[in-house]
């Protein structure tokens, strides 16, 4: 199976991979897949706290290429939304920009439940 | 010498053609292109002797008594699925139970599937944390009902050899046939099925750097004389037991391929070996938390199957990829999306069967490529390290096992 360029690009050029502090103010978290399962994916959030907008994103992936690229893409989309833009964000819309095959979109519904996880971190520790 | 890219070490996927054995197989496409059954003219004497001549070669190569032994298929699995449906079909009256492994190849294990759906009944006796089958369990196995054992020669995934001798003793004290698997093994390793009591094999010839389409069953003709029912019906060829045009060019490299191996086997080996223990030695000596795979000598000499703690299989071979061609058990590079049974079966968690990368050398693999595969294995698990949610939580101490995590 070849990979589409935009899925090369993002494995050989991760954007925003690192970890934030967990307690550091305004950044959420989200931890989400299985070892077991073959995807994990780390995803964090650093959000102003007088703005309400996501002024930086990291992650940190194991899980094949196209798990690396989407979870990549999601830092990419998330910096500079609001909160409350961020939650939109779609799996299908990874999917388009990536072209993920069908066997991969396991990925981008990954790379969605993790933006999903961080927000509600971040909400319930800044409520 | 300069690396020519992309560097091949997945041989027990295929391997390239001997040039030799091309050499030897283009007269039989264009000017002696007889068909071997045609009794009555040279051409087909002279493709019936050619076909005689690589039934002698592989004969040679695997010890058999007498060439006749020596059935023509389609290559491994057909040659599989004949020794285990046919033995099955023949001696149904006798009784329906069938002893293999839980590592046996795909064709192996869905033949067994089959016939347990037609009333069979198969144990399936598993592997120790090496890969080693304790013939001891295949013994409890063995039922007044048990009509074969079919175990594997030599893993295709880690390699390890079984004690197929022992197996074989066995078999003969119970009076039970014994049917092995032996594609990854035939030309690579010392086999003799007489020595070692084996009744039925199977083999490929594109393993042994010949050509795909052609393979062997080894059916022993005495002490027992061993019967199967055919799969394939027509013409009566190769004694009634595989009916069907014989493709001549295929099998005179088969031969040919099986000549070369017996000659070169024991340098090849020893040659092969030394690669693969520098590859090894050179990945596990700066790779920390990189676990082997398979028996640690038990092990055929071209392979190497190795386990990375905290990063995927399928994310290793895409940095790779450009390169060099290797292969993983990792879910994402199989068509079932399942990982590794074999490697599961080995009794490591599934996060280290995602985590499998097999290294397999050939005939034609240099110590550069070796050292440019290992170094930039090293490279890319390091890269990947790096961006494993896993290895950094392992590192702050963190028990994986320890956390909460929500499968999909």
């Amino acid at each position: 199976m070849a990979y589409s360029e935009k899925v090369v690009d993002h494995y050989n050029n991760p954007r925003n991979v690192g970890s934030f502090t967990k307690d550091t103010p305004g950044v959420g978290t989200g931890l989400v897949g299985a070892p077991e399962c073959g995807d994990v994916m780390k995803l964090q959030i650093k959000v102003n706290l007088e703005t309400g907008v996501i002024e930086d994103a990291k992650f940190k992936t194991f899980g094949c290429g196209s798990a690396i690229a989407s979870s990549s893409l999601a830092t990419e989309w998330l910096k500079g939304k609001t909160v409350d833009e961020a939650a939109k964000i779609k799996n299908t819309d990874i999917v388009n920009e990536l072209k993920l095959p069908p066997v991969k979109i396991h990925c981008s519904v990954l790379a969605e439940d993790a933006i999903k996880a961080a927000l509600a971190d971040y909400k319930e520790k800044h409520a | 010498m300069a690396l020519k890219f992309p560097i091949f070490m997945d041989s027990q996927s295929t391997t390239p053609v001997d040039p030799r054995v091309v050499e030897a197989m283009i007269p039989y496409f264009t000017e002696k292109f007889g068909h071997p059954a045609s009794r009555n003219h040279p051409f087909g004497w002279e493709a019936e002797g050619a076909v005689d001549k690589a039934r002698e070669q592989l004969a040679a190569l695997i010890g058999a008594r007498d060439p006749k032994e020596l059935v023509f298929t389609s290559g491994g699995t057909e040659s599989i699925n004949l020794a285990i449906k046919g033995v099955a079909e023949m001696y149904r009256e006798k009784g329906t139970h069938i002893v293999t492994t839980v590592i046996e190849q795909r064709a192996g294990l869905d033949v067994c599937k089959r016939l347990e759906r037609q009333g069979y009944t198969v144990t399936y006796v598993p592997v120790q944390a090496d890969g080693l089958v304790d013939v001891e369990e295949i013994r409890k196995a063995i039922t007044d009902k048990t009509i074969l054992i079919s175990v594997m020669f030599a893993n295709n995934e880690v390699g390890t050899i079984q004690d197929i001798a022992a197996i074989g003793t066995l078999a003969k004290e119970k009076g039970i046939i014994f049917h092995t698997d032996a594609t990854q093994a035939v030309g690579k390793v010392p086999l003799n099925v007489e020595a070692m009591g084996i009744d039925l094999l199977s083999c490929t010839a594109h393993l042994i750097y010949g050509p795909k389409g052609v393979g062997a069953l080894y059916v022993r003709r005495k002490a027992p004389r061993v019967r199967i029912a055919p799969m394939m019906d027509g013409g009566g060829h190769e004694r009634g037991m595989r009916s069907g045009t014989l493709p001549v060019p295929l099998i005179v490299g088969f031969g040919k391929a099986a000549e070369i191996c017996r000659a070169e086997m024991e340098q090849e080996g020893a040659r092969l070996k030394t690669l693969r223990d520098r590859l090894q030695d050179t990945i596990l000596s700066n790779v920390d938390e990189a676990f082997l795979n398979g028996h640690p000598e038990r092990r055929l000499p071209h392979n190497l199957n190795i386990s990375f703690a905290y990063v995927e299989g399928e994310s290793v071979l895409m940095g790779l990829n450009k390169e060099s061609a290797l292969s993983s058990g990792s879910a994402c590079t199989s068509a079932t999306l399942e990982p590794s049974y074999v490697i599961s079966a080995l009794g490591a968690s599934a996060e280290l069967a995602h985590s499998s990368i097999r290294f397999s050398l050939h005939r034609f693999t240099t110590q550069e490529e070796v050292d440019y595969v290992a170094a930039k294995t090293i490279e890319v698990i390091k890269r990947l390290r790096d961006m494993s949610p896993l290895y950094e939580l392992a590192k702050e101490g963190v028990d994986l096992k320890s956390i909460q995590w929500k499968a999909e």
